[in-house]
């Protein structure tokens, strides 16, 4: 039955994750008077570049065409982690919520070494913004998660998710300057508008797409499939450590998977709504404002931390 | 004469002076000292590592040697906390010695026979630093280390800045001994006995336990690099040949840290809680210190010099939380921060020798330590290459390799510190636990750069072409050492398992024994919080090979080969990369602070623009320059009394003479 779960989770992230970055898409072009385009057009996206033929530049060394293998399994990995659905999930003891920032990292890295890789100059600038913005987030990230951490008394997160929605009925207040830290940290982790802007293509203000730059068809798929399982896991990570209620846990048994598939496509259509709400009602930051916002980001999940250990809310 | 573990690592230890000693035999050839003495030594050191494995569960046991200083014998004495450093001596070194028999060639300033004396007989001092189970015997080979490291450092003794460092770096060594020596002065505590011994079991006042303490994390920081101490390091660890840099990295530092362990828990006995406050305030400026300077560094040498500063001070970090936890009375805590150390100093000698040893390899094919000329090796040195990116990425603290073993051990530590008695040590804690966490993710940063600059992209010389992948001795060295990193990753609880030991020995306290399986990391059984890098990374595999195997069943694997897009760009060249100084512009920029910069801007009328920026370290002025103008000044007055007349020497010996009759009468 956990596997059941487990295989549920990662199979429904990979199945989900194109279609929730089509609702935001759709979302964001209703917020903006434009047409909006269909909720599957991610999809066909990948589909088309799955069959192009692959060009890479001559002096791309192995690691170029390794990456993007290396960031969609670590994002796969990590939809395995995070407990979206069930929180019996037979693979999370293998990590916790500090590899699960690990492993974000580490998919972080490999990207960034990628764009470095064939040396133009927008590949080594994309990946130096990319670094720039992931050393202020990945603390803000940890940080949010060690205030979850110290109230449910644990690092695995499909426990400090089960607590969480078992224990609290009010609300903490450490939790709320946590939400707000980590709302900045998904929109800035997953190139969205105050600091990057997803459907940009003026080279000099990209961060996300000037990483992407030399890659094509089936390395280009699986690296735009990846950023959208990014930020379905990022949904995933909010909604587990901020609306926990609802997934199945030991208690409900299996019939709680039932109810905890709908759930968790009421509470994706919800979380995109608001993202493309964020997203329109802010202008973009100049890069150098960004460390700025994720600084802000940071401390408030400290100042989340100090509540918590100083008020024990 | 039994054949113990203590008797087997002293036998190996001689075995290294020997093995020194007989490179003076043919002090020229470097067929012989090379290819025979440092593969022999290398073997020494798989040895000792061995010994050391198998004893750290063993009881302490004691020996005291028939020779030493007149009158004064020397005692050595083997434990857990010293099997688990000459573990990590063991076990680096043979990387190290390794590399260093295809490394080192004629004609780069000392002959290879001399230096195959200095750089074993720096070994063997290491290795008995560890053993000595007295201040004489401790203090001897504390300052043969030095010395030997010394001469190692200026091997290329003909170039001025080389023999500047090497003098900074002997001077601020020797502050560092005196303040240890003082320490040791402290803790015989009236007895006047100074083996460890004597000062375990002497019983000082607070007061001056606290002394002791301040004096050795003062002395032993020195060697380790903390800040405001740290500023021999990037001059001397970059300036000595790749091997030696390694093994001043790797593996030297660590004895300071073995130093601090010894005295805080061994021979001062119950440390109070708020010493730990010290190290720990330090070490997390040390590691912010460390990590943004690395990231501002344009020589590659340099980089890794200051990202070992900034390992040092989480190494102090963590110290100073198992400090605060045994004084506090919480023992697993303690024990678990300790591990914490014991593991990242582990990790640390393996990934730093690595990193190090893959910078003397680029050194040796292209002749360049700058960033700005390298550039685009991985297609020319593909081993050298893939290995140094298991260092690079072990570093940062990336599951699942060792880096991020040790990393997680610590914030274990920090996440579940929320109980110490002291308010305002709780606030501080989560603070604490910020600083390394943005320490840690810039590591990744500064790793970036460093890898990104030198291995990836575009040559920026036209002679890189020419760089090729080094002989198979080196290749073994650094395989070694990736291995190393990779088995530290993957196989987290048994090598806590055996630290454990050590945090028993030394009556820290012990992890409570779980139900885990082996593979399974679970070091507070009550916290669920569990890792198995094992797992983890047959998963990743699993995933990676899948998808490559089903998108090519799926679709098609075909590739074509063209000239990089660049958004149409066609006159693409190196020079438009970004360079090491482009890299860390935004670090330069947020925590400009940190820094002092001297920048040339070109004027919009200036002929032959330039454009240059000079990033100093800002302690040079506000400390280290005031503090030498003192010294000078005092030397000054002093010469006031050198009139240079032979009437006013003999004048001061009669006066001399006469105060001292007068004190004895």
């Amino acid at each position: 039955m956990a596997w059941l779960t487990q295989i549920l989770e990662v199979l429904a992230a990979l199945v989900a994750a194109p279609l929730f970055l089509g609702w935001v898409n759709k979302c964001r072009a209703w917020l903006q008077n434009r047409s909006a385009p269909s909720l599957l057009q991610p999809y066909r996206g990948i589909r088309k570049l799955f069959f192009k033929d692959a060009v890479i530049a001559e002096n791309a060394s192995p690691l170029f065409r390794l990456a993007p293998y290396v960031v969609f399994g670590a994002m796969v990995l990590a939809a395995a982690i995070i407990p979206s659905m069930g929180t019996r999930l037979p693979f999370s003891s293998a990590a916790d919520a500090i590899a699960l920032v690990g492993l974000l990292a580490t998919a972080r890295v490999f990207q960034s070494l990628a764009a470095m890789d064939v040396g133009t100059a927008f590949g080594s600038l994309g990946a130096r913004r990319e670094m720039m913005i992931g050393f202020l987030a990945e603390p803000a990230l940890l940080m949010v998660i060690f205030v979850a951490s110290l109230i449910s008394a644990t690092t695995a997160l499909p426990v400090i998710s089960e607590r969480l929605a078992v224990q609290s009925v009010g609300l903490y207040p450490s939790l709320a300057f946590t939400a707000v830290a980590f709302t900045m940290v998904l929109l800035a982790e997953n190139a969205r508008i105050p600091v990057d802007n997803p459907a940009t293509h003026l080279e000099l203000t990209m961060i996300h797409e000037a990483m992407l730059l030399e890659y094509s068809a089936r390395h280009l798929a699986l690296m735009e499939w990846a950023a959208a399982l990014k930020l379905f896991n990022y949904a995933c990570i909010g909604f587990a450590l901020f609306v926990p209620w609802g997934v199945s846990t030991t208690a409900t048994g299996p019939a709680g998977l039932l109810f905890a598939i709908p759930l968790l496509a009421a509470k994706l259509a919800v979380a995109g709504v608001g993202l493309a709400l964020i997203e329109t009602l802010s202008a973009k930051l100049r890069v150098f404002r960004a460390p700025e916002f994720l600084a802000t980001a940071f401390l408030l999940a400290v100042l989340g931390l100090l509540v918590r250990l100083l008020l024990g809310s | 004469m039994i054949l113990t573990p203590l008797t087997l690592c002293l036998l190996l230890l001689a075995l290294w002076a020997v093995i020194g000693v007989a490179g003076l035999a043919r002090p020229t050839s470097l067929r012989y000292v090379a290819r025979t003495l440092y593969p022999l030594g290398a073997l020494c050191g798989i040895a000792l590592a061995a010994v050391a494995a198998v004893s750290i569960t063993w009881a302490p046991e004691r020996l005291v040697l028939p020779f030493g200083l007149p009158d004064l014998p020397f005692h050595v004495r083997s434990d857990a906390l010293s099997s688990a450093f000459l573990f990590l001596l063991g076990a680096a070194a043979a990387g190290i010695s390794f590399f260093g028999a295809g490394y080192f060639r004629s004609g780069e300033g000392t002959a290879p026979g001399l230096l195959c004396l200095q750089y074993h007989l720096f070994l063997a001092s290491m290795g008995f630093v560890l053993l000595a189970d007295d201040a004489y015997g401790f203090m001897v080979a504390w300052e043969s280390m030095a010395l030997t490291s010394y001469f190692l450092v200026t091997t290329q003794h003909r170039i001025p800045e080389i023999r500047r460092a090497g003098f900074l770096y002997l001077l601020i060594a020797h502050l560092g001994a005196i303040a240890i020596l003082l320490s040791f002065g402290v803790m015989q505590g009236g007895s006047w006995q100074f083996t460890f011994d004597a000062m375990r079991a002497a019983q000082l006042p607070s007061g001056w336990a606290a002394v002791a303490f301040l004096l050795a994390i003062f002395g032993f920081g020195a060697k380790a690099g903390l800040v405001p101490l740290h500023v021999w390091l990037p001059e001397a660890h970059p300036a000595a040949p790749s091997p030696v840099s390694a093994l001043m990295s790797g593996v030297m530092l660590k004895t300071a840290v073995y130093g601090v362990l010894r005295v805080t828990f061994d021979l001062l006995g119950e440390p109070a809680s708020w010493w730990g406050l010290v190290p720990l305030g330090i070490g997390l400026l040390t590691a912010m210190y460390g990590v943004v300077f690395a990231a501002v560094q344009t020589d590659m040498k340099r980089l890794l010099a200051y990202s070992s500063i900034e390992n040092i001070g989480i190494l102090f970090t963590g110290i100073g939380l198992a400090v605060v936890f045994h004084g506090a009375g919480m023992a697993v805590l303690a024990a678990l921060a300790l591990i914490a150390v014991l593991y990242h100093a582990l990790n640390h000698a393996f990934m730093k020798s690595l990193l190090f040893l893959g910078t003397g390899a680029v050194l040796h094919a292209t002749g360049e330590r700058n960033l700005g000329r390298l550039g685009g090796l991985i297609r020319r040195m593909p081993w050298v290459a893939w290995l140094t990116l298991v260092g690079a990425l072990a570093i940062s603290g990336l599951p699942p390799l060792n880096g991020f073993v040790s990393e997680w051990l610590l914030l274990q530590a920090f996440l579940f510190a929320h109980r110490v008695p002291q308010t305002f040590v709780n606030m501080l804690l989560p603070l604490g636990a910020a600083v390394v966490v943005l320490a840690a993710a810039l590591a990744a940063y500064v790793m970036v750069k460093f890898y990104g600059v030198v291995f990836l992209g575009q040559p920026r010389e036209a002679a890189l072409a020419r760089a090729h992948d080094p002989g198979a001795l080196e290749k073994l060295g650094l395989v070694w050492l990736a291995l190393g990193c990779v088995l530290l990753g993957l196989l987290p609880a048994p090598v806590v398992g055996l630290l454990g030991s050590v945090t028993a020995q030394l009556g820290v306290g012990s992890l409570p024994q779980g139900a885990s399986p082996w593979w399974v990391l679970e070091p507070l059984p009550d916290r669920d919080a569990t890792y198995a890098p094992l797992v983890f990374l047959a998963a990743i595999v699993l995933v990676v090979v899948l998808t490559f195997q089903l998108v090519g069943r799926m679709f098609h694997r075909r590739v074509r080969r063209g000239a990089p897009w660049d958004c149409g760009f066609v006159r693409l060249d190196a020079r438009m990369q970004d360079t090491a100084e482009g890299f860390g512009q935004p670090i330069r920029r947020i925590f400009q602070s940190f820094f002092a910069i001297e920048r040339e801007q070109p004027t919009p009328f200036d002929r032959a623009p330039r454009y240059s920026i000079v990033v100093t370290d800002r302690l040079w002025r506000a400390l280290y320059l005031p503090l030498a103008g003192l010294v000078q000044r005092a030397a000054d007055a002093v010469a006031w009394l050198q009139q240079g007349r032979i009437a006013a020497y003999l004048l001061y010996s009669f006066v001399t003479l006469v105060t001292l009759l007068a004190l004895v009468l």
